[in-house]
């Protein structure tokens, strides 16, 4: 029954070491992200989530990939705040949160500029400022001159560019995104993860990517975690060495080829039981 | 994307079409023949006045005394609407804002606004001039009743029109509820309030004309002009009262729409 509780992100920032019983050899650092056995039954009997037990690292890339209904969007929500579990545990140490949702959701009456320092503007960051982390994050996902244009005369990957840069704008220590390029063609996508990788390896954030994509699970994450449904519990979870900014050759490695078959596997297994 | 564009691109090309005006302007040239065919072949001359040939109802405009006269009337009438509307905005929007802040506000004031709605209001209205007096307080009233739900209902719409991702973008930065009301939902609720403006405008004309039909003290409406005209049988003089008020009404319509464009049409095809 308990929310996520905000924990510092590490020693060197001065604050107590939150767990002294656990071994630094056993966790070398404080993880940004944690599920201890986290589980949540909503009000209707759905039991969305079951077992859940990770950590996320900073500095890591960890994706996500399952079926769709197999608790996924829960599984972001719970360690967002958004959704309080109902077992075990989850801790989140930051309380700079970046979420990305499957729809860009800006504000239709608002320009690209001003769609981007929405979050800053809700946050009371002054204006000054707040036009240049919004300029600084425009330009980081491509969209220098597109400032003034509103939503509806953006394509669809633009569109997610500027949900992208607006919270980019916050600079999150724990970056969510939900399926955030599942509506688009495979061209786009491709470019945008790309994009992704390389900001990613400018930013230092800790991601958290959700997808139904085995391809692009592999191609962004420095772990994949494979999910199953009903309830939604983890099946495997696979490191990938590989570094960021990933080189869009990766995806025609035997590397790539090898974890591709893993995780497709794994979701199969996952599948007929 | 395409689809919700090429959607778009249909609306322009029927608003496109929408300003065609030979066609209407030929059912024009119709029914001011038929006019003329009833006036001259159908009425007897003695019942001429029940209607007058569009000429006598057009020189009506070009005579002085009664031009004034309905000029002095519209403007009463314009006046009066327009303190109603003005008042109907404040009184729906607040209305409908605190509906929208909590359930059980909604719930308790929904329901008046459906009562309200279903009120015949002219059954009301020697009421209203019992309660308010015979004179401005008494028409502005009128106005605001028959003019307030539309503006409640299309604002609480509005309102209520914000998708569950915008809310929780806003629940995740921890925005106060007066931060999300003011970038949020109000803006959101923009189209909708327009949309609810264009109709209360139009029903706040009705409300100040019917107003001048109940109450007798202050400078005459056009409602009164109409009253005295239709009472002498002035009947060239009656019709161009009541295009006035027409043209008024229409007038009003589309100032609204075009308010609204200004207001909402970068992102909204209003
Ligand atoms: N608020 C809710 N109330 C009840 N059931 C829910 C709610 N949200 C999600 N669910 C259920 O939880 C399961 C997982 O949903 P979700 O996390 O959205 O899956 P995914 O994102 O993997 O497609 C689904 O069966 C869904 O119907
Ligand atoms: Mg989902």
């Amino acid at each position: 029954m308990s929310a996520p509780q905000h924990l510092p992100v590490g020693r060197e920032a001065g604050y107590p070491d939150p767990d002294p019983g656990r071994s630094l050899t056993e966790r070398p650092r404080h993880p940004v992200l944690s599920f201890e056995r986290a589980g949540l039954t909503f009000p209707t009997g759905t039991t969305a989530l079951k077992d859940i037990d990770f950590d996320v690292l900073p500095g890591e890339f960890v994706t996500v990939v399952g079926p769709s209904g197999c608790g996924k969007s829960t599984l972001l929500r719970v360690a967002s705040g958004l959704q309080t579990i109902t077992d075990g545990d989850v801790r989140v140490a930051t309380e700079k949160i970046g979420y990305v949702f499957q729809d860009a959701t800006l504000l239709p009456w608002r320009s690209v500029r001003r769609n981007v320092e929405l979050l800053a503007e809700i946050a009371g960051v002054p204006a000054a400022e707040r036009a240049q982390r919004a300029a600084d994050a425009i330009d980081l996902v491509g969209l220098t001159g597109f400032e003034q244009h509103y939503p509806r005369a953006l394509s669809g990957g633009m569109r997610m560019r500027v949900s992208l840069a607006r919270s980019l704008v916050r600079d999150p220590q724990l970056f969510l995104f939900d399926e955030p390029f599942g509506a688009l063609d495979e061209i786009t996508r491709e470019r945008l993860n790309d994009e992704l990788s390389s900001i990613f390896s400018l930013r230092r954030f800790t991601g958290l990517f959700i997808t139904h994509s085995v391809a692009e699970a592999v191609y962004l994450g420095t772990r994949v975690i494979v999910m199953s449904g009903r309830p939604g519990t983890i099946r495997a979870d696979i490191r990938i060495p590989e570094s960021h900014p990933r080189d869009p050759d990766f995806r025609f490695s035997k590397e790539f080829a090898e974890v591709t078959s893993q995780v497709a596997h794994h979701l199969r297994e996952g599948h007929s039981a | 994307m395409s689809a919700s564009s090429s959607t778009r691109q249909t609306l322009l090309r029927r608003r496109r079409g929408r300003v065609n005006w030979v066609a209407p302007l030929l059912v024009l040239l119709i029914a001011i023949a038929i006019a003329y065919l009833v006036s001259y072949l159908v009425l007897e001359p003695s019942r001429q006045f029940l209607l007058p040939p569009p000429h006598q109802v057009i020189a009506v405009f070009f005579d002085p005394a009664t031009l004034s006269d309905i000029a002095v009337g519209l403007s009463r009438t314009a006046l009066v609407a327009a303190l109603g509307l003005a008042a109907a905005i404040i009184i729906g929007m607040a209305w409908a804002i605190a509906m929208s802040q909590a359930r059980w506000v909604e719930d308790s004031l929904f329901p008046y606004a459906v009562i309200l709605q279903c009120i015949p209001i002219l059954a009301l209205v020697p009421l209203i001039g019992f309660w308010f007096g015979y004179d401005l307080p008494a028409r502005i009233v009128v106005c605001v009743m028959i003019s307030l739900f539309p503006i409640v209902s299309n604002t609480l719409f509005g309102l209520r029109s914000t998708d569950p991702g915008q809310r929780d973008l806003f629940l995740l930065e921890k925005s106060s509820r007066w931060g999300r009301l003011w970038r949020l939902e109000l803006p959101a609720a923009m189209p909708a309030v327009f949309a609810g403006l264009r109709i209360a405008a139009g029903l706040t004309i009705v409300g100040a004309i019917v107003g001048d039909f109940f109450f007798s003290r202050g400078t005459p409406g056009l409602g009164s002009l109409i009253s005295t005209y239709q009472s002498r049988l002035q009947s060239p003089q009656l019709f161009a009262a009541i295009i006035a008020a027409s043209l008024f009404g229409v007038l009003v319509f589309f100032a609204f729409g075009w308010l609204g464009r200004r207001v909402v049409g970068h992102w909204y095809d209003f």
